[in-house]
């Protein structure tokens, strides 16, 4: 979190270098197609499709990835050789938790059916790292997508004639053993977001011991300017000097002439409410609701975004008259409010 | 079937049952879904229901669709979900689904599952349709 994009982008190249990699190789799934596990599917579900019942029953499709699910122990007895993870798709694991990514959503799943699974079949898998995302941010946190491609195949039948080919007996009792070449049955494409989860919100006794601060602005040379005029509780409105455009709030050019050229006149402290809402929910750290937040139309014309105080939220109305303050909202921040005029008329 | 058919929608209630029994049936033991202390550490509000149960759930929306207005012998060909909104337990999720394009035997269906939070699913099927042989 504290890393700069220096860092960040150090983690993606070593997390890009993974593309391409195995994430599985001859996985083989715990039990083989199965009558129950596909009752017990079809029950959660509450899909009743005749063709998942009887002698001739096939599994649902969409089970496919099922078949080769780790389930509660995982891939149980000599872990790499059933589970077939690589050591490729646990190191680019331990990247990503490393770097605090560490919870897991599945975000999308993309299968092609071949033939249908029976009852018997033995399901193998192997997979491949297609692709790692730059860093995004998404509303459960900040994090990276990793995609995966599945081919699931079905092992060949052990043909009982045996494949005696060629002259050398060693090499033709091995044919055997291998049996037919599997089947390609199935592709599952799968997607994941590795992610930092969004800080929880504290609990409401932690947050009336210590008052979260306020957060702060991100200040940068172009606006460095007005938060300077804040601190000396002088409210600034950018001017062009090309043609002498007011501006708000501050941007490195004219919207109206693109000049980059500008100075500064101070705001008069006059304006009414162009347009409010007043903020119920959510809460947010540092701020009390219900609250009144304006578009503040200032005397000079531009309009700006505040609180209005001085008056109950629910008096707030379009038109309000309103004078600039500057409130202390934390022991070491200021900010520009707008005092509601009651009694002025609206 | 032709292109611009709408399915009726199909509406199911995201109980937990449903959620746990899904992961289950699917094998699928991430905490988040059945252990809402730890999916709440995780910073999800509750448990929330797993992809693959998503996907059957989709599935089981088309193939009831096909078989009880096309015919028995229909086949899902390719299912491709994105998943939006989480389905959490006590929302419902109602399935619709548009036919996009209908080529000989193929078919596409797009399908879109909202709950109250917004889109839970987006996706698009592939059916083959059952050859009358």
């Amino acid at each position: 979190m504290s890393g700069g994009d220096g860092v960040a982008s150090g983690l993606y190249e070593r997390l890009k270098a993974y593309e391409g990699r195995s994430a599985v190789t001859r996985g083989v799934g715990r039990d083989p197609v199965n009558a129950p596990m596909i009752r017990h599917w079809c029950e959660a579900m509450g899909d009743t499709h005749p063709a998942y019942r009887g002698p001739d029953a096939i599994a649902p499709p969409t089970m496919l990835q099922a078949w080769t699910m780790g389930g509660l122990s995982g891939h149980s007895g000599h872990h790499s050789e059933h589970s077939g993870r690589s050591t490729a798709y646990d190191e680019l694991f331990a990247l990503l938790d490393g770097a605090g990514y560490t919870a897991v959503v599945a975000t999308d799943c993309e299968q092609e059916y071949l033939r249908p699974l029976r009852p018997g079949d033995r399901v193998l898998f192997d997979a491949v790292i297609e692709s790692v995302s730059e860093r995004k941010t998404t509303k459960l946190g900040t994090g990276h997508f990793v995609t995966t491609r599945m081919d699931v195949r079905v092992e060949g039948e052990a043909d009982e004639g045996g494949h005696g080919r060629g002259p050398d007996g060693a090499a033709a009792a091995a044919d055997v053993a291998a049996a037919a070449e599997p089947e390609l049955v199935g592709t599952h494409r799968f997607r994941i977001l590795k992610y930092a989860p969004a800080a929880k919100r504290p609990e409401r006794a932690e947050r009336s011991e210590k008052p979260e601060p306020r957060p702060r602005p991100v200040i940068n040379r172009d606006n460095a300017g007005f938060w300077e005029g804040v601190a000396a509780h002088r409210l600034l409105i950018q001017r062009c000097v090309g043609c002498g455009a007011l501006r708000f709030p501050w941007l490195p050019g004219c919207n109206a002439c693109a000049s980059p050229e500008w100075d500064t006149v101070e705001a008069s402290g006059e304006g009414t409410v162009y347009s409010y809402v007043v903020l119920h929910h959510p809460p947010f750290p540092a701020f009390d609701p219900p609250y009144a937040v304006a578009l503040v139309e200032l005397a000079e014309g531009v309009r700006m975004v505040s609180n209005v105080v001085g008056v109950p939220y629910d008096e707030v109305r379009i038109g309000m008259p309103v004078r600039l303050a500057f409130l202390r909202v934390d022991e070491e921040w200021e900010l520009p409010v707008f005092n509601g005029l009651v009694g002025s008329g609206a | 079937m032709r292109a611009g058919d709408e399915l009726p929608p199909l509406e199911i209630p995201i109980t937990r049952t449903l959620i746990v029994a899904g992961a289950l049936a699917s094998r699928d033991y991430q905490d988040v879904h059945h252990d809402a202390e730890l999916a709440r550490e995780k910073g999800s509000p509750d448990i929330f229901m797993n992809i693959l149960t998503t996907n059957g759930l989709v599935g089981r929306y088309i193939t009831d669709y096909l078989t009880g207005h096309i015919g028995p012998h229909c086949t899902l060909r390719k299912v491709a979900i994105r998943l939006g909104a989480p389905n959490y337990p006590g929302d419902t999720m109602v399935l619709r689904g548009t036919v996009t394009a209908v080529d000989g035997h193929m078919a596409q269906i797009r399908v879109i599952g909202a709950n109250g939070l917004g889109h839970h699913v987006t996706g698009t099927v592939t059916v083959l349709l059952g050859a009358a042989r």
